[in-house]
């Protein structure tokens, strides 16, 4: 999981509720029965968390499919 | 699955059994893998096969007689493969690479007598077991009559070469040794055991049972003469007169095994079914297997030379079975064949920590059963696949991903807003049950719509109409609990409408119903239209229609009476009716079957690309879902209701787009309504808020969605939880929003901008792994 790193300065969205850019910060995932920490972008106002499309389709898929076969 | 219905089900699968010539061949030399070397020039690794089988094989494999030629089975095509001049080619081009292993030293002693070829294998296969041995020969030399045959068959020097291999070992030789009655009472006192090896004559009376012939007497298998611990061999089998060198090097071989239990006391007849020439169990199809003549030898004495060998050797069929793997794609992929992965499913089954890495192989499986019926042992790779998915349901280990989304589609097509149940209007009874299936539903609505109008038409008015899905998707997934849950649902319906007669259009359903119910005694749409004849619009229909090939769905299989039935309604309707190669019984999963598509989209791709070619005319499909898969890779394919009724399919049905999953629900709960407003006058409830909202989505995102699975009901969920002060993004750059909600297992990501009375779809995409919230 260590691989679903982020580059921030790409990520032009913004919390549309608090109006704030996102930043950095640790964020608690879980599947089935596992659960990881990684670094992603969310609200630092209301903590709502941006997964990107590479992100799911990708890392995030791989690792689905791995615990699925556990 | 236990360990006995493992070994139970692996016994069904004959790939590995022994090809003919090694199961003939008394010592079962692997000849398929010693012709294999041979054809690619592979010497040294061809030399290797004989050594590890044969004993001397510099003498054996130039005189062997050879019994595996007469059963070869290249012999059914032509004439077998020249096995024993290739042996004797191998071991003249070749030296040996035996290196001799030796067991520790037992402290017991064996000894033998005579030193023919079988007296020659007791000694040399003792001497590796470990046990003291010494040869007890009445001649001057080791060999006996090897020496009487002629030097360009056998060279003096290879019988000294080979013998004096024995030597080196340590076996002690004595000889000139007398070979007397008294002789052999002493050898038998100071010995564990004795062989005594009748290759050549021995003039001695050893006291011992004899047949007719004046031969010791001894056991078939085990090679036991009368008295404990005294074995014989070397004998012509009984009729016979002629020696046969294989033959005699088997009995001292079986003889060495017998004297090896006898001396540690175990028993000497348990587990030797494999001694001997055997029956094999193997199939191998060699129809279509061009003929071609046996290579001459370069030389009648010489034998062939290298590029004369590897010609010859090429002629071997290589004999396996395969008959599922060559039919089917999936087997195909995972690179074994059935016994093998019944191992892996059962490995899959019983792991408790680790990973299950056949949980994709159990899940691809089309289940459409065309391997048991191309098994020569009928081998079901379905129900042993089924079987596991049951049991991984069971036990909670099934991977959510696999079949989620057919399940959460299957519960749609039964929920309120497409299912349906009614008598015909105006009727309080039915006779007959119209059940058209949720995948015709939702591929050609209108279709459902006619053939309902039709069957009223034909059977009387007293049809009635159950919308809805069979259960076949969850019965394939494994879980039997949900499976259970909508046939009882569709059992008490038929049972309250009072059991009419379903009519059913949809293969699979036929399946799910004559499992579930078949006192109601099914019939498919198919068979009523043939018997009851067409509509004038299908005759319509004769004008320039040509010849088309049939589409068989898996799960019509074994049902000669539809296939009958459908190309007799083509034949009706003009077409001239052509037949794939693998059509009828031998017809081809078109990948949706079992849930291939779900658990692996990519062989299902691989699946229908495959089908799609197989002709290029034109295909006409009876199975909505062959249908709309076939569709989709651009093959011209048309359902047989499209040219029933031309109206309802577009200009050219064969070119009808695949409508896809979002377009298949709203199909089938439009048709509910429809049905209902039409047919019976009620006013449906109010659509959703959810299905209000409008959107504008390009054909490119369309696909896209369509490949991610993400319906455009998602879609609007997630629309729908913004308006209600649900959490989104924003994006200053380009004025897009996007959104997130999970109403269900699925999080779903929506890039939008308002547009119009509704919103532009930008993109979407989703993922299952959860963000766990703060403090949870
Ligand atoms: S057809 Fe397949 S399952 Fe049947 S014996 Fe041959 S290899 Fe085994
Ligand atoms: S064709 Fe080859 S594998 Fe088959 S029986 Fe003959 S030698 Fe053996
Ligand atoms: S896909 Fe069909 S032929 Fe292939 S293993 Fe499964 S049931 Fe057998
Ligand atoms: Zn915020």
């Amino acid at each position: 999981m260590s691989q679903m790193k982020i580059s921030p300065e790409t990520v032009d969205w913004e919390c549309a509720t608090c109006g704030r850019a996102l930043e950095l910060s640790k964020v608690h995932v879980a599947y089935l029965e596992s659960r990881f920490t990684v670094e992603l972008l969310r609200c630092p106002d209301c903590g709502l968390v941006y997964i990107p499309e590479e992100l799911a389709n990708g890392k995030m898929a791989e690792v689905e499919r791995i615990l699925e076969d556990k | 699955m236990d360990q006995k219905e493992l070994r139970e089900i692996e016994n069904r699968c004959i790939q590995e059994e022994p090809a003919w010539c090694m199961a003939e061949c008394p010592l079962h030399v692997d000849v398929r893998l010693f012709l294999k070397k041979m054809a690619e020039g592979k010497w040294d690794a061809a030399r290797k096969v004989l050594d590890k089988t044969m004993p001397f094989p510099g003498i054996l494999g130039r005189i062997c007689d050879h019994p595996c030629e007469k059963k070869c089975k290249r012999g059914e095509v032509d004439a077998p493969v020249a096995i024993s001049e290739l042996e004797r080619a191998c071991v003249t081009f070749t030296a040996s690479l035996k290196k001799v292993m030796l067991l520790p030293d037992r402290g017991k002693r064996v000894a033998v007598i005579g030193s023919g070829l079988s007296s020659l294998t007791a000694a040399w296969d003792l001497i590796r077991k470990g046990y003291g041995v010494a040869i007890f020969e009445p001649g001057s030399y080791l060999g006996g009559s090897l020496w009487n045959l002629p030097h360009d068959l056998l060279p003096k020097q290879i019988i000294g070469d080979e013998t004096a291999l024995l030597q080196n070992t340590g076996v002690r030789i004595n000889l000139k040794a007398a070979i007397t009655p008294e002789r052999f009472e002493e050898m038998y006192a100071d010995f564990d055991a004795v062989y005594i090896g009748q290759d050549n004559e021995i003039a001695c009376d050893f006291g011992l049972a004899q047949t007719p012939s004046g031969r010791i007497r001894t056991d078939d298998v085990t090679r036991a003469a009368s008295r404990k611990g005294v074995f014989a061999g070397g004998i012509p089998e009984d009729g016979s007169t002629r020696p046969s060198p294989v033959l005699n090097a088997a009995q001292g071989r079986w003889a060495a095994t017998s004297a090896d239990r006898y001396i540690q006391n175990v028993s000497m007849t348990a587990a030797r079914p494999h001694e001997g020439p055997m029956k094999t169990r193997l199939y191998t199809d060699i129809t279509g297997i061009p003929p071609l003549p046996r290579t001459p030898v370069s030389d009648p004495e010489e034998g062939y030379d290298k590029e004369a060998a590897i010609g010859e050797a090429g002629r071997c069929l290589q004999c396996e079975c395969m008959e599922c793997v060559k039919a089917c794609p999936y087997l195909e992929h995972y690179k074994s064949y059935p016994k093998s992965y019944a191992r892996q499913i059962y490995n899959n089954l019983s792991i408790v920590k680790g990973d299950r890495k056949a949980n994709t192989l159990i899940n691809s499986c089309s289940l459409c059963r065309l391997c048991e019926t191309v098994c020569p042992e009928s081998f079901s790779m379905a129900d042993l696949c089924h079987n596991a998915r049951q049991e991984m349901v069971r036990v909670g280990k099934m991977p959510p991903s696999a079949h989620e989304f057919a399940l959460l589609d299957m519960a749609f097509s039964n929920s309120d807003k497409c299912a349906l149940a009614r008598h015909a209007p105006g009727e309080s009874g039915s006779a007959w049950l119209f059940f058209p299936g949720c995948q015709l539903s939702g591929s050609a609505p209108g279709h459902v719509t006619q053939s309902y109008s039709y069957l009223r038409e034909k059977l009387g008015n007293r049809v009635g109409l159950m919308l809805g899905c069979c259960g076949a998707p969850a019965h394939w997934g494994g879980d039997a609990k949900r499976a259970d849950a909508v046939t009882a649902q569709l059992k008490a319906q038929w049972t309250k409408m009072g059991h009419p007669r379903p009519v059913l259009a949809c293969s699979s359903c036929m399946e799910m119903f004559r499992k579930f119910l078949p006192e109601a005694d099914p019939v498919s749409l198919w068979e009523i239209m043939a018997r009851e004849g067409l509509p004038e619009t299908a005759l319509n229909a004769r004008a320039g229609a040509s010849a088309v090939a049939v589409i068989d769905p898996c799960t019509a299989r074994h049902d000669t009476g539809v296939q009958e039935s459908v190309r007799h309604i083509l034949r009706e309707t003009g077409f001239s009716v052509a037949e794939l190669d693998h059509s009828r019984e031998m017809t081809e999963c078109c990948g949706f079957g079992g849930l291939m598509a779900n658990a692996n989209p990519d062989m299902a791709r691989e699946v229908i690309r495959r089908r799609a070619g197989q002709s290029p005319l034109d295909y006409v499909a009876y199975c909505a879902v062959c249908r709309d898969h076939l569709a989709t890779t651009g093959k011209r394919t048309a359902h047989l209701l499209d040219y029933i009724w031309p109206d309802e399919a577009g200009p050219d049905p064969a070119e009808r787009k695949n409508p896809g999953y979002s377009l298949r629900h709203e199909n089938r709960a439009r048709l509910r309504e429809k049905l209902l407003s039409e047919l019976w006058g009620e006013k449906t409830e109010e659509t959703d808020a959810c299905e209000k909202i409008v959107l504008h989505i390009s054909d490119e995102v369309r696909d896209r969605l369509e490949d991610r699975r993400i319906l455009t009901g998602d879609i609007q969920k997630v629309l729908f939880h913004v308006q209600n002060g649900g959490a989104h993004f924003k994006n200053p750059k380009t004025g897009h929003w996007l959104a997130v909600h999970r109403p269900l297992n699925v999080t779903f990501w929506v890039e939008y901008a308002p547009s119009g009375q509704g919103f532009e779809i930008y993109n979407a995409y989703c993922h299952r792994m959860i963000i766990v919230e703060e403090g949870k």
